[in-house]
Protein backbone atom coordinates (compact mmCIF):
# COMPACT_ATOMS: atom_id res chain seq x y z
CA UNK A 1 0.00 0.00 0.00
CA UNK A 2 1.03 3.33 -1.27
CA UNK A 3 -1.14 5.20 0.72
CA UNK A 4 -4.02 5.41 3.29
CA UNK A 5 -7.05 5.37 0.39
CA UNK A 6 -9.94 3.41 0.83
CA UNK A 7 -10.45 2.47 -2.10
CA UNK A 8 -6.82 1.38 -2.81
CA UNK A 9 -7.23 -0.42 0.42
CA UNK A 10 -10.17 -2.18 -1.13
CA UNK A 11 -8.44 -3.23 -4.71
CA UNK A 12 -5.66 -4.39 -2.66
CA UNK A 13 -7.78 -6.93 -1.16
CA UNK A 14 -9.46 -7.65 -4.58
CA UNK A 15 -12.49 -5.77 -3.85
CA UNK A 16 -15.19 -4.70 -6.31
CA UNK A 17 -15.40 -0.50 -5.59
CA UNK A 18 -17.95 1.56 -5.36
CA UNK A 19 -17.84 5.25 -5.23
CA UNK A 20 -19.98 7.90 -5.94
CA UNK A 21 -20.02 11.72 -6.84
CA UNK A 22 -20.83 15.21 -4.77
CA UNK A 23 -21.14 18.08 -6.49
CA UNK A 24 -20.18 20.83 -4.17
CA UNK A 25 -23.14 23.91 -4.14
CA UNK A 26 -22.76 27.57 -5.98
CA UNK A 27 -22.78 29.54 -2.73
CA UNK A 28 -20.67 29.46 0.58
CA UNK A 29 -23.81 27.12 2.49
CA UNK A 30 -21.50 23.67 3.70
CA UNK A 31 -24.86 22.46 4.75
CA UNK A 32 -25.35 21.54 1.05
CA UNK A 33 -22.42 19.69 1.03
CA UNK A 34 -23.51 17.88 4.40
CA UNK A 35 -26.66 16.80 3.79
CA UNK A 36 -25.12 14.98 -0.05
CA UNK A 37 -22.39 13.73 2.44
CA UNK A 38 -24.85 11.62 4.37
CA UNK A 39 -26.77 10.73 1.55
CA UNK A 40 -23.91 8.66 0.69
CA UNK A 41 -22.70 8.06 4.14
CA UNK A 42 -21.85 4.11 4.02
CA UNK A 43 -23.41 4.04 0.75
CA UNK A 44 -20.11 4.14 -1.29
CA UNK A 45 -16.72 3.54 -0.33
CA UNK A 46 -15.28 6.81 -1.84
CA UNK A 47 -16.73 10.12 -3.15
CA UNK A 48 -15.62 12.44 -6.22
CA UNK A 49 -15.93 16.11 -5.47
CA UNK A 50 -16.27 17.77 -8.75
CA UNK A 51 -13.82 20.75 -9.48
CA UNK A 52 -16.07 23.58 -11.00
CA UNK A 53 -17.73 20.83 -13.46
CA UNK A 54 -18.82 22.25 -16.95
CA UNK A 55 -16.64 25.18 -16.26
CA UNK A 56 -19.01 26.31 -13.74
CA UNK A 57 -17.89 28.18 -10.68
CA UNK A 58 -18.77 26.32 -7.27
CA UNK A 59 -17.24 25.62 -3.62
CA UNK A 60 -13.78 24.49 -4.32
CA UNK A 61 -13.17 21.12 -4.63
CA UNK A 62 -10.85 20.91 -1.81
CA UNK A 63 -13.31 22.89 0.56
CA UNK A 64 -15.88 20.24 -0.30
CA UNK A 65 -13.37 17.79 0.57
CA UNK A 66 -12.49 18.62 3.55
CA UNK A 67 -16.02 19.06 4.77
CA UNK A 68 -16.74 15.71 3.42
CA UNK A 69 -13.55 14.13 5.27
CA UNK A 70 -14.59 15.84 8.41
CA UNK A 71 -17.93 13.62 8.68
CA UNK A 72 -15.66 10.47 8.37
CA UNK A 73 -16.15 9.84 4.25
CA UNK A 74 -12.99 8.90 1.62
CA UNK A 75 -13.20 11.91 -0.76
CA UNK A 76 -11.65 12.21 -4.38
CA UNK A 77 -10.23 15.50 -4.84
CA UNK A 78 -11.27 16.03 -8.72
CA UNK A 79 -8.43 18.08 -9.96
CA UNK A 80 -8.85 20.17 -13.33
CA UNK A 81 -5.66 21.60 -15.36
CA UNK A 82 -7.79 24.68 -16.73
CA UNK A 83 -7.91 26.92 -14.20
CA UNK A 84 -4.19 26.32 -12.44
CA UNK A 85 -1.40 26.79 -13.50
CA UNK A 86 1.81 23.94 -12.00
CA UNK A 87 2.58 26.40 -9.01
CA UNK A 88 -1.32 25.95 -7.92
CA UNK A 89 -1.80 22.74 -8.24
CA UNK A 90 0.85 21.40 -6.40
CA UNK A 91 0.36 23.76 -3.60
CA UNK A 92 -3.59 22.27 -3.39
CA UNK A 93 -2.14 18.68 -3.37
CA UNK A 94 0.04 19.58 -0.81
CA UNK A 95 -3.12 21.28 0.99
CA UNK A 96 -5.13 18.17 0.36
CA UNK A 97 -2.74 15.57 1.57
CA UNK A 98 -2.45 17.55 4.89
CA UNK A 99 -6.16 17.44 5.31
CA UNK A 100 -6.27 14.05 4.89
CA UNK A 101 -7.15 12.96 1.40
CA UNK A 102 -6.18 10.05 -0.03
CA UNK A 103 -7.10 10.27 -3.12
CA UNK A 104 -6.51 12.74 -6.28
CA UNK A 105 -8.31 12.25 -9.87
CA UNK A 106 -6.28 14.30 -12.56
CA UNK A 107 -8.31 15.83 -15.42
CA UNK A 108 -8.52 17.94 -18.47
CA UNK A 109 -11.06 19.74 -17.25
CA UNK A 110 -14.21 21.02 -19.52
CA UNK A 111 -13.57 24.33 -21.85
CA UNK A 112 -14.69 27.21 -20.29
CA UNK A 113 -17.09 27.87 -23.11
CA UNK A 114 -19.58 25.71 -21.55
CA UNK A 115 -19.44 27.48 -18.28
CA UNK A 116 -20.99 30.77 -17.00
CA UNK A 117 -17.94 32.71 -17.42
CA UNK A 118 -16.93 32.05 -21.11
CA UNK A 119 -15.09 35.17 -20.83
CA UNK A 120 -12.45 33.82 -18.79
CA UNK A 121 -8.88 32.72 -19.86
CA UNK A 122 -7.94 29.06 -19.10
CA UNK A 123 -4.32 27.77 -18.16
CA UNK A 124 -3.50 24.56 -19.51
CA UNK A 125 0.02 24.79 -18.05
CA UNK A 126 0.03 21.32 -17.81
CA UNK A 127 -2.08 18.39 -19.30
CA UNK A 128 -3.91 15.43 -17.16
CA UNK A 129 -1.12 13.38 -18.23
CA UNK A 130 1.75 15.30 -17.01
CA UNK A 131 -0.71 16.48 -13.41
CA UNK A 132 -0.61 12.04 -12.79
CA UNK A 133 3.06 12.22 -13.79
CA UNK A 134 3.29 15.90 -11.11
CA UNK A 135 1.79 13.61 -8.62
CA UNK A 136 3.25 10.78 -8.37
CA UNK A 137 6.94 11.96 -8.73
CA UNK A 138 5.79 14.17 -5.63
CA UNK A 139 4.44 11.15 -3.57
CA UNK A 140 7.08 8.64 -4.75
CA UNK A 141 10.41 10.86 -5.46
CA UNK A 142 9.70 13.67 -3.14
CA UNK A 143 10.58 16.04 -5.26
CA UNK A 144 8.21 19.31 -7.12
CA UNK A 145 8.30 19.37 -10.89
CA UNK A 146 10.47 22.05 -10.48
CA UNK A 147 13.35 19.38 -8.62
CA UNK A 148 13.52 20.85 -4.66
CA UNK A 149 13.08 18.27 -2.69
CA UNK A 150 9.22 18.18 -0.55
CA UNK A 151 9.49 17.86 2.89
CA UNK A 152 6.40 15.56 3.67
CA UNK A 153 5.15 13.81 0.70
CA UNK A 154 1.90 14.11 -0.25
CA UNK A 155 0.35 10.37 -0.29
CA UNK A 156 -1.86 10.44 -2.73
CA UNK A 157 -4.17 7.42 -4.93
CA UNK A 158 -3.57 8.97 -8.47
CA UNK A 159 -6.70 8.08 -10.68
CA UNK A 160 -7.94 9.81 -14.38
CA UNK A 161 -10.70 10.02 -16.46
CA UNK A 162 -11.36 8.14 -20.03
CA UNK A 163 -13.96 8.32 -22.06
CA UNK A 164 -13.76 5.09 -23.88
CA UNK A 165 -16.75 7.34 -26.45
CA UNK A 166 -14.65 10.10 -27.76
CA UNK A 167 -12.86 9.93 -30.67
CA UNK A 168 -10.47 8.73 -32.01
CA UNK A 169 -11.79 5.41 -30.64
CA UNK A 170 -8.31 3.13 -31.78
CA UNK A 171 -6.45 5.51 -29.46
CA UNK A 172 -8.58 5.08 -26.18
CA UNK A 173 -6.94 2.54 -25.14
CA UNK A 174 -3.50 3.69 -25.88
CA UNK A 175 -4.46 6.58 -23.85
CA UNK A 176 -5.55 4.93 -20.67
CA UNK A 177 -2.19 2.91 -21.21
CA UNK A 178 -0.70 6.49 -21.12
CA UNK A 179 -2.34 7.34 -18.28
CA UNK A 180 -1.01 4.07 -16.96
CA UNK A 181 2.80 4.75 -17.82
CA UNK A 182 2.22 8.21 -16.03
CA UNK A 183 1.41 6.86 -13.05
CA UNK A 184 -2.25 6.63 -12.95
CA UNK A 185 -3.60 3.77 -10.56
CA UNK A 186 -7.51 3.85 -11.00
CA UNK A 187 -9.74 5.01 -14.15
CA UNK A 188 -13.08 6.48 -13.68
CA UNK A 189 -14.90 6.51 -17.02
CA UNK A 190 -17.28 8.55 -18.45
CA UNK A 191 -21.10 7.52 -18.43
CA UNK A 192 -21.67 4.44 -20.00
CA UNK A 193 -24.56 3.78 -22.13
CA UNK A 194 -23.28 1.80 -25.57
CA UNK A 195 -22.37 -1.41 -23.70
CA UNK A 196 -21.40 -2.28 -26.89
CA UNK A 197 -18.48 0.16 -27.32
CA UNK A 198 -17.23 0.13 -24.11
CA UNK A 199 -16.95 -3.69 -23.92
CA UNK A 200 -14.77 -3.22 -27.39
CA UNK A 201 -13.00 -0.67 -25.15
CA UNK A 202 -12.40 -2.85 -22.45
CA UNK A 203 -11.16 -6.34 -24.70
CA UNK A 204 -8.41 -3.35 -25.98
CA UNK A 205 -7.49 -2.83 -22.88
CA UNK A 206 -7.19 -6.14 -20.98
CA UNK A 207 -5.64 -7.51 -24.14
CA UNK A 208 -2.63 -4.87 -23.91
CA UNK A 209 -2.49 -5.89 -20.01
CA UNK A 210 -3.71 -2.40 -18.78
CA UNK A 211 -6.47 -3.62 -16.59
CA UNK A 212 -3.89 -5.16 -14.21
CA UNK A 213 -2.19 -1.79 -13.02
CA UNK A 214 -4.82 0.62 -13.52
CA UNK A 215 -8.21 -0.33 -12.16
CA UNK A 216 -11.10 0.55 -14.45
CA UNK A 217 -14.34 1.28 -12.59
CA UNK A 218 -17.17 1.81 -15.09
CA UNK A 219 -19.56 5.12 -14.67
CA UNK A 220 -22.41 5.47 -14.89
CA UNK A 221 -25.55 7.79 -14.56
CA UNK A 222 -29.41 6.76 -13.91
CA UNK A 223 -31.74 8.96 -16.20
CA UNK A 224 -34.34 11.09 -14.24
CA UNK A 225 -36.33 12.03 -17.34
CA UNK A 226 -36.23 11.17 -21.34
CA UNK A 227 -35.62 15.16 -21.88
CA UNK A 228 -32.70 14.38 -19.91
CA UNK A 229 -31.92 11.42 -21.68
CA UNK A 230 -31.57 13.40 -25.00
CA UNK A 231 -30.08 16.42 -23.83
CA UNK A 232 -27.22 14.18 -22.84
CA UNK A 233 -26.96 12.87 -26.12
CA UNK A 234 -27.18 15.63 -27.89
CA UNK A 235 -25.11 18.53 -25.92
CA UNK A 236 -22.93 16.68 -23.44
CA UNK A 237 -19.34 16.47 -25.06
CA UNK A 238 -18.36 12.94 -25.86
CA UNK A 239 -21.75 11.24 -24.44
CA UNK A 240 -22.70 8.31 -26.91
CA UNK A 241 -26.55 7.77 -25.72
CA UNK A 242 -27.67 4.51 -28.07
CA UNK A 243 -31.22 6.07 -29.15
CA UNK A 244 -33.12 2.53 -28.08
CA UNK A 245 -31.90 3.96 -24.55
CA UNK A 246 -34.00 7.50 -25.34
CA UNK A 247 -37.05 5.15 -26.35
CA UNK A 248 -36.98 3.17 -23.87
CA UNK A 249 -37.59 6.33 -21.35
CA UNK A 250 -39.84 8.21 -23.96
CA UNK A 251 -42.29 4.89 -23.44
CA UNK A 252 -43.07 5.16 -20.26
CA UNK A 253 -44.97 8.15 -18.74
CA UNK A 254 -43.35 11.13 -17.29
CA UNK A 255 -44.45 10.34 -13.68
CA UNK A 256 -42.39 6.77 -13.88
CA UNK A 257 -39.74 8.16 -15.95
CA UNK A 258 -37.73 8.16 -13.12
CA UNK A 259 -38.42 4.60 -11.77
CA UNK A 260 -37.28 3.29 -15.24
CA UNK A 261 -33.92 4.95 -15.02
CA UNK A 262 -33.08 3.90 -12.05
CA UNK A 263 -33.95 0.47 -13.47
CA UNK A 264 -32.05 0.73 -16.14
CA UNK A 265 -28.96 1.98 -14.22
CA UNK A 266 -29.00 -0.95 -12.18
CA UNK A 267 -29.24 -3.31 -15.22
CA UNK A 268 -26.12 -1.42 -16.71
CA UNK A 269 -24.45 -2.45 -13.32
CA UNK A 270 -25.53 -5.90 -13.54
CA UNK A 271 -23.89 -6.33 -17.10
CA UNK A 272 -21.17 -4.29 -16.69
CA UNK A 273 -19.53 -6.32 -13.26
CA UNK A 274 -19.57 -9.00 -15.83
CA UNK A 275 -17.58 -7.28 -18.22
CA UNK A 276 -13.87 -8.62 -17.22
CA UNK A 277 -11.24 -6.41 -16.51
CA UNK A 278 -13.68 -4.12 -14.56
CA UNK A 279 -12.77 -3.74 -11.05
CA UNK A 280 -15.87 -1.24 -9.83
CA UNK A 281 -18.56 1.10 -10.64
CA UNK A 282 -18.59 4.78 -10.30
CA UNK A 283 -22.42 6.38 -10.00
CA UNK A 284 -22.88 9.89 -10.96
CA UNK A 285 -26.06 10.92 -10.24
CA UNK A 286 -26.17 14.27 -10.82
CA UNK A 287 -28.05 16.50 -8.11
CA UNK A 288 -29.68 13.03 -7.30
CA UNK A 289 -27.38 11.54 -4.28
CA UNK A 290 -30.36 10.10 -2.77
CA UNK A 291 -30.98 7.49 -5.04
CA UNK A 292 -27.39 6.48 -4.89
CA UNK A 293 -28.44 4.37 -2.06
CA UNK A 294 -31.11 2.62 -3.36
CA UNK A 295 -29.13 1.91 -7.08
CA UNK A 296 -26.49 0.40 -4.94
CA UNK A 297 -28.74 -1.64 -3.03
CA UNK A 298 -30.68 -2.92 -5.90
CA UNK A 299 -27.77 -3.72 -8.00
CA UNK A 300 -26.63 -6.19 -4.88
CA UNK A 301 -23.38 -3.74 -3.99
CA UNK A 302 -24.54 -3.20 -0.23
CA UNK A 303 -23.03 -3.55 2.40
CA UNK A 304 -19.95 -2.33 1.13
CA UNK A 305 -16.25 -3.58 2.46
CA UNK A 306 -14.98 -3.34 5.78
CA UNK A 307 -11.13 -2.30 5.60
CA UNK A 308 -8.79 -2.55 8.28
CA UNK B 1 1.73 35.30 -41.72
CA UNK B 2 -0.47 37.86 -39.15
CA UNK B 3 -4.11 37.64 -39.29
CA UNK B 4 -6.50 40.59 -37.82
CA UNK B 5 -9.62 41.45 -38.63
CA UNK B 6 -10.99 44.89 -39.31
CA UNK B 7 -12.85 46.69 -36.28
CA UNK B 8 -17.10 47.99 -37.02
CA UNK B 9 -17.07 51.35 -38.34
CA UNK B 10 -19.25 51.87 -35.20
CA UNK B 11 -16.36 51.27 -32.90
CA UNK B 12 -14.06 53.00 -35.36
CA UNK B 13 -16.25 56.58 -34.99
CA UNK B 14 -16.33 56.44 -31.25
CA UNK B 15 -12.82 56.21 -31.23
CA UNK B 16 -11.82 58.85 -33.51
CA UNK B 17 -14.79 60.83 -31.11
CA UNK B 18 -14.66 64.62 -32.01
CA UNK B 19 -11.34 64.13 -34.30
CA UNK B 20 -11.89 65.05 -37.80
CA UNK B 21 -8.77 65.27 -39.32
CA UNK B 22 -7.70 62.16 -40.31
CA UNK B 23 -4.93 59.95 -41.96
CA UNK B 24 -5.55 56.14 -42.62
CA UNK B 25 -2.60 54.57 -42.67
CA UNK B 26 -2.33 50.77 -44.20
CA UNK B 27 0.49 48.31 -44.46
CA UNK B 28 1.73 46.49 -47.23
CA UNK B 29 2.29 43.29 -45.41
CA UNK B 30 0.74 40.58 -43.50
CA UNK B 31 -3.08 42.80 -43.53
CA UNK B 32 -2.74 43.20 -47.19
CA UNK B 33 -2.48 39.58 -47.67
CA UNK B 34 -5.56 38.86 -45.54
CA UNK B 35 -7.61 41.47 -47.26
CA UNK B 36 -7.69 43.80 -43.63
CA UNK B 37 -5.23 46.48 -44.06
CA UNK B 38 -4.13 46.66 -47.16
CA UNK B 39 -4.07 49.88 -49.95
CA UNK B 40 -7.68 48.81 -50.91
CA UNK B 41 -9.16 48.55 -46.94
CA UNK B 42 -7.73 52.05 -46.57
CA UNK B 43 -9.43 53.30 -49.67
CA UNK B 44 -12.82 51.65 -48.48
CA UNK B 45 -12.52 52.71 -44.78
CA UNK B 46 -11.30 56.46 -45.61
CA UNK B 47 -14.46 56.69 -48.28
CA UNK B 48 -17.09 55.34 -45.37
CA UNK B 49 -15.80 58.27 -43.33
CA UNK B 50 -15.85 60.68 -45.65
CA UNK B 51 -19.16 59.68 -46.70
CA UNK B 52 -20.54 59.17 -43.26
CA UNK B 53 -19.08 63.01 -41.98
CA UNK B 54 -19.94 64.27 -45.24
CA UNK B 55 -23.68 63.07 -44.45
CA UNK B 56 -24.32 64.54 -41.39
CA UNK B 57 -22.46 68.07 -42.53
CA UNK B 58 -18.98 67.80 -40.92
CA UNK B 59 -16.06 69.31 -41.94
CA UNK B 60 -13.17 66.72 -42.36
CA UNK B 61 -10.32 66.06 -43.92
CA UNK B 62 -9.11 62.06 -44.34
CA UNK B 63 -5.74 61.24 -46.45
CA UNK B 64 -5.18 57.70 -47.63
CA UNK B 65 -1.63 56.40 -47.00
CA UNK B 66 0.00 52.69 -47.29
CA UNK B 67 3.46 51.74 -46.33
CA UNK B 68 5.19 49.46 -47.25
CA UNK B 69 5.66 48.21 -43.82
CA UNK B 70 4.54 49.36 -40.02
CA UNK B 71 7.37 47.35 -38.77
CA UNK B 72 10.09 49.09 -39.61
CA UNK B 73 11.19 52.48 -38.87
CA UNK B 74 12.43 53.71 -42.25
CA UNK B 75 8.94 53.53 -43.65
CA UNK B 76 7.31 54.95 -40.78
CA UNK B 77 9.52 57.59 -41.33
CA UNK B 78 7.99 58.20 -45.03
CA UNK B 79 4.89 60.27 -43.28
CA UNK B 80 7.45 62.63 -41.18
CA UNK B 81 6.24 65.61 -43.64
CA UNK B 82 2.42 65.49 -43.26
CA UNK B 83 1.63 63.19 -40.47
CA UNK B 84 1.18 66.86 -38.24
CA UNK B 85 -1.59 67.77 -40.47
CA UNK B 86 -3.37 65.10 -39.02
CA UNK B 87 -5.36 65.00 -35.55
CA UNK B 88 -4.93 61.24 -35.29
CA UNK B 89 -3.44 58.30 -37.31
CA UNK B 90 -5.95 55.55 -38.08
CA UNK B 91 -3.56 52.91 -38.52
CA UNK B 92 -4.81 49.41 -40.45
CA UNK B 93 -1.73 48.03 -39.34
CA UNK B 94 -1.27 44.47 -36.89
CA UNK B 95 -0.88 45.27 -33.69
CA UNK B 96 3.00 45.48 -33.42
CA UNK B 97 2.06 48.23 -36.51
CA UNK B 98 0.34 50.61 -34.53
CA UNK B 99 2.47 50.23 -31.25
CA UNK B 100 5.60 50.80 -34.04
CA UNK B 101 3.71 54.20 -35.25
CA UNK B 102 3.10 55.64 -31.86
CA UNK B 103 6.39 55.14 -30.67
CA UNK B 104 7.54 57.20 -33.96
CA UNK B 105 5.55 60.01 -33.37
CA UNK B 106 5.20 60.26 -29.90
CA UNK B 107 2.75 63.69 -29.58
CA UNK B 108 0.42 62.19 -32.03
CA UNK B 109 -3.13 59.58 -31.26
CA UNK B 110 -2.52 56.49 -33.05
CA UNK B 111 -5.70 54.11 -33.09
CA UNK B 112 -5.97 50.71 -34.06
CA UNK B 113 -8.81 50.56 -37.42
CA UNK B 114 -7.94 46.36 -36.75
CA UNK B 115 -8.13 43.68 -34.62
CA UNK B 116 -4.86 41.25 -34.79
CA UNK B 117 -6.27 37.75 -34.29
CA UNK B 118 -3.21 34.85 -34.93
CA UNK B 119 -0.67 33.77 -37.29
CA UNK B 120 -1.82 31.72 -39.98
CA UNK B 121 -2.47 30.25 -43.25
CA UNK B 122 -5.07 31.07 -45.97
CA UNK B 123 -6.92 27.93 -46.34
CA UNK B 124 -8.85 29.43 -49.32
CA UNK B 125 -9.61 33.08 -51.00
CA UNK B 126 -11.40 34.29 -48.05
CA UNK B 127 -10.68 31.89 -45.29
CA UNK B 128 -7.78 31.74 -42.96
CA UNK B 129 -6.64 29.72 -40.02
CA UNK B 130 -4.63 29.41 -36.84
CA UNK B 131 -1.11 27.62 -37.00
CA UNK B 132 1.13 29.26 -34.45
CA UNK B 133 1.12 30.84 -30.96
CA UNK B 134 4.90 31.57 -31.23
CA UNK B 135 5.68 29.90 -28.22
CA UNK B 136 9.59 29.98 -28.78
CA UNK B 137 10.24 26.20 -28.60
CA UNK B 138 9.04 24.37 -31.39
CA UNK B 139 7.71 20.83 -30.86
CA UNK B 140 6.36 20.26 -34.40
CA UNK B 141 8.61 17.47 -34.81
CA UNK B 142 6.76 15.14 -31.79
CA UNK B 143 3.22 15.66 -32.90
CA UNK B 144 3.44 14.81 -36.56
CA UNK B 145 3.42 18.25 -38.02
CA UNK B 146 0.11 19.53 -35.91
CA UNK B 147 0.60 22.10 -33.32
CA UNK B 148 -1.21 21.36 -30.70
CA UNK B 149 -0.53 24.77 -28.69
CA UNK B 150 -1.89 26.43 -31.10
CA UNK B 151 -5.07 24.15 -32.49
CA UNK B 152 -6.04 22.13 -29.34
CA UNK B 153 -8.83 24.49 -27.69
CA UNK B 154 -6.66 23.51 -24.32
CA UNK B 155 -3.31 22.97 -25.55
CA UNK B 156 -3.14 19.30 -24.50
CA UNK B 157 0.71 18.16 -24.90
CA UNK B 158 -0.92 14.41 -24.68
CA UNK B 159 -4.36 14.60 -26.19
CA UNK B 160 -7.20 14.52 -27.07
CA UNK B 161 -9.54 14.78 -24.63
CA UNK B 162 -12.58 13.32 -23.77
CA UNK B 163 -14.59 15.85 -25.90
CA UNK B 164 -13.17 14.72 -29.62
CA UNK B 165 -15.86 13.37 -31.49
CA UNK B 166 -16.19 12.93 -35.23
CA UNK B 167 -12.80 14.76 -35.99
CA UNK B 168 -14.23 17.82 -34.11
CA UNK B 169 -13.70 19.45 -30.97
CA UNK B 170 -15.94 19.77 -27.86
CA UNK B 171 -15.56 24.03 -28.19
CA UNK B 172 -17.84 23.62 -32.01
CA UNK B 173 -18.09 20.90 -34.22
CA UNK B 174 -16.61 23.46 -37.14
CA UNK B 175 -13.52 23.25 -35.43
CA UNK B 176 -11.16 20.37 -36.07
CA UNK B 177 -9.81 18.45 -33.17
CA UNK B 178 -6.15 18.61 -33.46
CA UNK B 179 -5.08 15.52 -31.52
CA UNK B 180 -7.48 13.49 -34.02
CA UNK B 181 -5.35 15.27 -36.73
CA UNK B 182 -2.50 14.21 -35.10
CA UNK B 183 -3.30 10.70 -35.00
CA UNK B 184 -4.35 10.64 -38.71
CA UNK B 185 -0.99 11.72 -39.82
CA UNK B 186 0.79 9.53 -37.21
CA UNK B 187 -1.23 7.15 -38.77
CA UNK B 188 -0.72 7.82 -42.47
CA UNK B 189 2.55 7.93 -41.92
CA UNK B 190 2.89 4.42 -39.78
CA UNK B 191 4.21 6.08 -37.06
CA UNK B 192 1.63 5.35 -34.29
CA UNK B 193 3.75 4.03 -31.80
CA UNK B 194 4.60 7.50 -31.07
CA UNK B 195 1.11 8.45 -30.11
CA UNK B 196 2.41 5.78 -26.73
CA UNK B 197 5.62 8.37 -25.67
CA UNK B 198 3.91 10.80 -23.00
CA UNK B 199 5.16 14.69 -24.19
CA UNK B 200 7.13 15.79 -21.05
CA UNK B 201 5.91 19.19 -19.22
CA UNK B 202 6.40 22.39 -21.19
CA UNK B 203 8.91 24.98 -20.27
CA UNK B 204 7.03 28.29 -21.18
CA UNK B 205 9.79 30.81 -20.36
CA UNK B 206 10.63 30.94 -24.36
CA UNK B 207 7.22 32.09 -24.81
CA UNK B 208 5.13 35.06 -23.72
CA UNK B 209 4.92 33.36 -20.39
CA UNK B 210 8.86 34.69 -20.01
CA UNK B 211 8.03 38.11 -20.55
CA UNK B 212 8.10 40.20 -23.58
CA UNK B 213 10.62 39.06 -26.14
CA UNK B 214 13.42 40.69 -27.63
CA UNK B 215 15.98 38.93 -30.00
CA UNK B 216 19.27 40.05 -30.78
CA UNK B 217 21.79 39.12 -34.15
CA UNK B 218 24.80 40.24 -33.44
CA UNK B 219 26.15 38.86 -36.46
CA UNK B 220 23.32 41.39 -38.45
CA UNK B 221 24.01 44.26 -36.08
CA UNK B 222 26.03 47.19 -38.41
Amino acid sequence: MKTNSRIEKILGQGGFVVTSECGPPRGADSEVVRKKGELLRGVVDAVNVTDNQTAVVRMSSLAACAILKGMGLEPILQMVCRDRNRIALQSDILGAAALGINNVLCLSGDHQKFGDHPQGKNVYDIDSIQLIQTVCRMRDEGRFLGGEEIKGKPLMFVGAAENPFADPFEIRAARLGKKMKAGCEFIQTQCIYNMERFSRWMEMVCERGFHEKCAVLAGVTPFKTAGMANYMKKNVPGMDVPDEMIERMKGVPKEKQAEEGIKICVEQIQQLREIPGVRGIHIMAIEWEAKVEEIVKAAGLFPRPEIE
Amino acid sequence: MIVGNRKDFKEILEKLGPRRRVLVLGCNECVTVCGVGGEREVGVLASELRLFWKKEGETFEVREHTLERQCDCEYIDQIRGFADEYDVILSMACGAGVQYVSEAYKTKLVLPAVNTTFLGVTIEQGVWSERCQGCGACILDMTAGVCPIARCAKSLLNGPCGGSSGGKCEIDNETDCAWQLIVDRLKESGQMERYEEILPVKDWRSGREGGPRKRVREDLKL
